[in-house]
């Protein structure tokens, strides 16, 4: 887009942007530099003991021990359960309530547009404490629960924007032929409006991932809560920081393989899914009301199948 | 219902600390998010390279361990500016990337045509910008922007778990005390972040429809 707005630069502004572009990358790697200088610098606390600094080795032995390893893959393998079974769910759920969105009949159809608004304006956090001290179960079922609800809200609405999406010809050539309504609705737009969604709903999955760490507040030992928890209060305070280090460590590698798998599957699932163009995106962004995943996309999503990256947009997480 | 008319002062005082978070946090993320966004579509290429790293890391980071960096290690390294405000900063932080993804994918959504267009028919570069690009940009970005506030809303409750009084910590402080009418309780505070949440969404869909460009 840039390059269009103005001529092509000639070799005076190529110099001046590669000059600038210098200066950018030094004024950064000095500010980079000064914050590993700060980190590993001792510092004086309150009480005039002195600390060592954040680099220092006697803050991170504690990864020569493998028993510390073992409880962070305890950790991690602990969020994965989480997210593994609200993931399940959440897509159960979203089927369910796409269903309910799209049908025809009013008495489904406005229940369920009701429960789907209340669900996604709340927060994910207070979902969780609702049904932990309501039912009373415990952290790791109320977390599962609060997960599997909101982004089946989620993934509900996107999967009813995609059914809406369809041309009106896959349903009429559905009932043409003779097959009921439900059996139209099953066989072929929901099979064409999954494959269109699904980048959508992967990226909600890694917002449902992300979402699983909120579980720390109800106690559910994750990652999180077993990392920089448990670990930094077993070992003392002076390796928080370096735990706190690995564990961001940890999430980001989760996180990055997932949208890295997303952004494959958005490449390999589109062409053959009849990939979202622009227009069709906007037709249904503009038919929704606030689904996060799908305006983000209707803008540059469909240009590159990068709808990955931009149905994020979500930030609910955020 | 009685639990919650007699606790009614504290939920608007939790209600107070949510609105206050929203609306620091929301312009702090928004001005981080102009320039991060800047940073990305400029052609400076170190910008654009920390920009893009910049906005990974934070995205992929869960919100409770943003948070929990900013209550309690900044502290531990002897920044301590009370909790409130370094939820701010973690709510700020961890917003603005979203935000700066909302901002550009809208510049990126208006086609090349339309600025090809702009441009052979004569017009300069900025008057390119000013009357083709940005009326069609800013259209596309606002209601995406909206859910990114919606999102930032709900994400205030994690606040709440780390020292921060707003209306998730008044939830836990009430129903502590009336363990007897914890539905009722719980019901009153979403109906809170509903009343910010759903007119919002509606403005956002309201908006998105009149703003619509239709090519």
């Amino acid at each position: 887009m840039t390059s269009v707005l103005y001529d092509a630069p000639g070799p005076k502004a190529r110099a001046r942007s590669r000059m600038f572009s210098i200066i950018g990358g030094v004024l950064i790697a000095a500010g980079l530099v000064w914050l590993i200088l700060t980190l590993g610098a001792p510092r004086t606390t309150v009480s005039g003991a002195v600390q060592p600094g954040m680099w220092d080795p006697t803050r991170w032995d504690i990864f020569n021990d493998l028993e510390v390893w073992r409880s962070l893959g305890r950790g991690a393998l602990a969020t994965l359960q989480m997210a593994g079974v609200a993931a399940v769910l959440a897509i159960v759920l979203g089927v369910l309530f796409s269903f309910g969105r799209a049908s025809e009949t009013a008495w489904i159809r406005i229940p369920t547009t009701v429960i789907l608004e209340f669900f996604r304006g709340m927060p994910v956090l207070l979902m969780m404490l609702f049904i932990l001290l309501v039912f009373s179960t415990g952290a790791f079922m109320a977390g599962v629960a609060a997960l599997a609800v909101y982004n089946g809200a989620i993934i509900g609405e996107a999967l009813r924007a995609g059914i809406r999406s369809l041309p009106r010809g896959q349903r009429e050539a559905g009932l043409a032929i003779g097959l009921t309504p439900t059996q139209t609705r099953f066989r072929i737009e929901f099979p064409q409006a999954f494959r269109q969604m699904l980048p959508i709903i992967i990226a909600q999955l890694i917002v449902l991932l992300k979402d699983t760490s909120l579980a720390y507040v109800l106690g559910y030992s994750e990652l999180l809560r077993v990392g920089v928890n448990n670990l930094s209060s077993f070992f003392g305070n002076r390796y928080a920081f370096s735990l706190f280090f690995v564990v961001l460590a940890i999430y980001l590698a989760m996180n990055l393989l997932l949208s890295w798998i997303a952004r494959r599957v958005a490449r390999s699932t589109g062409p053959r899914a009849g990939k979202p163009t622009a227009t069709n995106l906007a037709a249904l962004g503009s038919t929704t009301l606030t689904d996060q995943p799908l305006q983000g996309s209707t803008s540059a999503g469909a240009a590159s199948g990068g709808a990955e990256a931009e149905g994020r947009g979500d930030a609910r997480g955020h | 219902m009685d639990a919650v008319i007699e606790n009614l002062p504290k939920l608007l005082d939790g209600f107070r600390g949510t609105l206050i978070l929203l609306l620091l946090a929301g312009s702090g993320a928004f001005i981080v998010g102009v320039i991060i966004a800047a940073m990305r579509i400029s052609p400076v290429a170190s910008f654009r390279g920390f920009a893009t790293v910049y906005t990974e890391i934070v995205r992929n980071a869960p919100l409770t361990l943003v948070l929990f960096f900013c209550a309690t290690l900044l502290p531990y390294l002897q920044f301590q500016p009370g909790y409130f405000p370094l939820a701010v900063i973690g709510l700020t932080v961890y917003t603005s990337p979203f935000i700066a993804e909302a901002l550009r994918s809208g510049v990126n959504g208006v086609p090349v045509g339309q600025a090809e267009a702009a441009r052979s028919v004569g017009l300069t570069f900025g008057q390119t910008l000013s009357y083709v690009v940005m009326p069609q940009a800013v259209r596309m970005v606002i209601p995406p922007l909206i859910n990114v506030f919606i999102a930032l809303t709900k994400n205030t409750s994690v606040a709440g778990a780390f020292f921060v009084f707003e209306l998730f910590a008044s939830a836990r402080q009430i129903t502590n005390v009336r363990g007897d009418a914890v539905l009722a309780i719980l019901l009153g505070v979403a109906a809170f972040y509903l009343l910010i949440t759903i007119p919002l969404g509606i403005l956002a869909g309201r908006v998105e429809r009149r703003v619509a460009v239709l090519r």
